[in-house]
C-alpha cells in the first residue's frame, strides 16, 4: 500500500501536513503528537523582521469554528533561522516554511534568507485576513499575484506553494494567476473574513473587528474552492479548511486535492493529524486502495 | 511533566452559589497539577470546540483528584455546569507556568535557570494571597501551598462568599466586598488597608482592574507581586499566540513586547507584564 504524495518533487511520507498558524514550529506540539508521522510540518508564518501581532482579544468561538486575528506576530527570519529551523531537523517529516510579508521586497528578503536552509519547501502567505498592508492584497487581485508569484519564483531555490485567499470573486482565476507566475503548488483555503459581535456589550468580541474564520463549519466551502482549482490548474493542489478526521481529509483529496492539512482542530485535539494518518491508511485497506494517489480528484 | 489530552472521570459536582461551581475530575494529571497552572476542558459540543480555561483549585494527587471551580458563563461553561459524577470530560493539561516557577524567575527556555522550590526561595517571608471573584479559586490551591506566613484577602461582590470556609482553615481571611454586605466595602486593597495588611510579597489571580491595583501597590510597598492573568484562548499550548500579554520588555519567545499568557504565564512578575 503507497500513501506517499509528491509535491514539486518532495516525496511526502502521506498526505497529511499541519496549517500555517495552527502548530507553531512543531515544538509546541511535539510533546503532544508524533511529527514523524506527518507528511509535512507547515510552520507558522515568518516575516523579515519581527512582528508585533493585533491587539487582544485575537480569539473568539463562533459556532462550530472559531475567529482569529492574530496578526501574524512572529519573531522574524533570524531567530527563525537560528531556533526553530534547527529543531525540525531531529523528524523524519518535511519542514515547508510559511512566509509572509508587507511589500515585495520582504517577502522577498525572507525568501533568499530560506534558499540555503534544511527545509523542502516554501508556503508563500498572501491570504492573511488580518494585517493591514500587503498580505492579503496580494492575493486578491489575479494581476498582483501573478506579479508577485513571478518575483518570488525569480530568487526562490526551493519549490513555491501559494496560499489562496477564499475572499474572493472566484478563485478559478487566482490558481490560474498563481500558475501562471510559476508557482509549483497552490494550497487553500486560508481563513474566510468574519466579524463577531458581543450584542450585551454593544461591542466587537475581536480588537481587530474582523478575524478569520476556520474550523470544521468552513468545510463545504474549502472543499468547493478546492474542486474548482484542481480542476482548473495542472499544478499540485494542497487542500484545508475544517479538516478534522480522516474522512474529511479523503473527501479533499476526492475533490482534487494531493495533500491535505490540519488546522483548527490541532486545538482540539493534538493528535488530530496523527490519527488522520492512520485513518486514510485504514480506509484503503477497507476499501481495497493499493496507492493514495488514485483517489486524488476521484469525484465523479 | 508532559502536556497531553486525556479523558478524565467526574468525581463529583456541586454548585457553590449562583453561577458558580465545584468539579472534581479523577485525572493523572492530578499529581503534576501546581498552584496557578491550569487545565483546558472540552464541551463535547462539536459547535462549541475550543478548551475552556479553567484554574486548579485544588489537588488530592494520592487520589488522582483535580478540583476547578468555575464561574458559567456563556454556553460552553453551562454545558460543563451538567457534568455528572462517572461522566467523562476531554481535559488538555496541565496548561501554564504556575506561581512556583513565576516566582523563582524560571522560563522554559532558559536551560540553566534551575527551579528552586518556592518554600525554600519563601523561607521567612509572608505571602499576602488575593483573590478577586472567580480569580479566587486558584489561591486555595497556592495557599494551601504556601508553609510560610500567609494572610488571605479575598475580594467577592456580594455577602455570597464561596470557598471562603476552606481559606479560613489556612490562616487569618480578610474579605472585601463591592457593596459592603460583608467585611470591607470596596476593593481588595481597601481591604488591605483598613486592616492593616501588611507582607513581604503578593500572590493574587482576579479581574484586570484588581490586579492593576496590585501592581501599583507592589510597587509603591516595594513589594514583589505574582499576578496571574486571563485571555482569550485558543491552543493552550503556545502555539497560536491568541492569548498574549504586553510585556515591559521584550519577550523571550517572538521578541515583540507581548509574551504567551498559556506558556509564560497566566503567571507574572508584575513589574514584567505592561497591563
Amino acid at each position: 500500500m503507497n500513501t506517499k504524495v509528491t509535491i514539486a518533487g518532495v516525496e511526502l511520507k502521506n498526505p497529511v501536513m499541519t496549517a500555517s498558524g495552527t502548530f507553531g514550529s512543531g515544538q509546541e506540539f511535539s510533546e503532544m503528537t508524533d511529527l514523524n508521522k506527518l507528511g509535512a510540518v507547515v510552520t507558522k508564518g515568518v516575516s523579515s523582521v519581527p512582528w508585533p501581532g493585533n491587539p487582544t482579544p485575537r480569539i473568539a468561538e463562533v459556532y462550530g469554528g472559531m475567529l482569529n486575528a492574530i496578526g501574524l506576530q512572529n519573531p522574524g527570519i533570524d531567530v527563525f533561522i537560528e531556533r526553530d529551523i534547527p529543531f525540525l531537523q531531529d523528524y523524519s517529516c518535511k519542514k515547508i516554511v510559511n512566509v509572509c510579508g508587507k511589500t515585495v521586497e520582504e517577502y522577498l528578503a525572507v525568501v533568499e534568507r530560506l534558499n540555503d536552509q534544511p527545509i523542502d519547501m516554501m508556503e508563500i502567505n498572501v491570504s492573511c485576513p488580518n494585517v493591514k498592508e500587503g498580505a492579503l492584497a496580494f492575493g486578491q487581485d489575479a494581476r498582483v499575484l501573478e506579479d508577485v508569484t513571478k518575483k518570488i519564483k525569480a530568487v526562490a531555490k526551493k519549490p513555491i506553494i501559494m496560499k489562496l485567499s477564499p475572499n474572493v470573486t472566484n478563485i478559478k482565476e487566482m490558481g490560474l494567476a498563481a500558475e501562471a507566475g510559476g508557482a509549483n503548488a497552490v494550497s487553500l483555503i486560508n481563513t474566510l473574513m468574519g466579524m463577531k459581535i458581543d450584542i450585551n456589550r454593544k461591542k466587537f468580541v475581536l480588537a481587530n473587528k474582523t478575524g478569520g474564520f476556520s474550523g470544521p463549519a468552513v468545510k463545504p466551502v474549502a472543499v468547493r474552492m478546492v474542486y474548482d482549482v484542481a480542476h482548473t490548474v495542472k499544478i499540485p493542489v494542497i487542500g484545508m479548511g475544517g479538516i478534522a478526521t480522516a474522512e474529511d481529509a479523503i473527501e479533499f483529496m476526492m475533490a482534487g486535492a494531493t495533500a491535505i492539512s490540519v488546522g483548527t482542530m490541532n486545538f482540539v485535539d493534538p493528535e488530530t493529524t496523527s490519527k488522520i494518518a492512520d485513518g486514510i491508511e485504514q480506509f484503503m485497506k477497507d476499501k481495497g486502495i493499493e496507492d493514495i494517489n488514485d483517489i486524488i480528484g476521484c469525484v465523479e | 511533566m508532559s502536556k497531553r489530552k486525556e479523558e478524565a472521570t467526574v468525581y463529583s459536582q456541586e454548585m457553590l452559589t449562583d453561577g458558580i461551581y465545584s468539579l472534581w475530575i479523577e485525572t493523572s494529571m492530578a499529581s503534576q497539577a501546581k498552584a496557578g497552572q491550569f487545565i483546558g476542558v472540552f464541551t463535547g459540543d462539536g459547535t462549541k470546540l475550543l478548551a475552556r480555561p479553567i484554574s486548579i483549585c485544588d489537588v488530592k494527587s494520592d487520589e488522582n483528584l483535580l478540583r476547578m471551580v468555575y464561574r458559567v458563563s456563556g454556553g460552553g461553561t453551562d454545558l460543563i455546569s451538567k457534568l455528572k459524577k462517572g461522566d467523562k470530560v476531554s481535559v488538555i493539561g496541565v496548561l501554564g507556568n504556575g506561581y512556583e516557577k513565576a516566582a523563582c524567575g524560571y522560563n522554559e527556555e532558559s536551560s540553566n535557570c534551575e527551579l528552586i522550590p518556592l518554600n525554600k526561595s519563601l523561607e521567612g517571608k509572608k505571602v499576602i494571597v488575593i483573590g478577586g471573584g472567580i480569580g479566587i479559586p486558584p489561591m486555595l490551591l497556592a495557599a494551601k501551598s504556601l508553609q510560610c506566613e500567609k494572610v488571605m484577602v479575598l475580594g467577592y461582590a456580594n455577602k455570597n462568599t464561596f470557598l471562603k470556609d476552606e481559606f479560613d482553615k489556612l490562616g487569618q481571611v480578610y474579605i472585601s466586598t463591592d457593596d459592603g454586605s460583608l467585611g470591607t466595602k470596596g476593593t481588595v486593597i481597601d481591604a488591605i488597608k483598613e486592616n492593616g495588611v501588611s507582607g513581604d510579597v503578593i500572590f493574587a489571580c482576579g479581574p484586570m482592574p484588581m490586579l492593576r491595583g496590585i501592581k501599583a501597590y507592589a510597587k509603591e510597598h516595594g513589594m514583589k507581586a505574582y499576578i496571574s492573568l486571563e485571555e482569550r484562548m485558543a491552543c493552550g499550548v503556545g502555539a497560536c499566540l491568541g492569548c498574549v500579554t504586553k510585556t515591559v520588555n521584550k519577550d523571550h519567545h517572538t521578541h515583540v513586547n507581548n509574551t504567551r499568557i498559556c506558556v509564560e504565564g497566566p503567571v507574572f512578575d508584575s513589574e514584567v507584564v505592561d497591563i
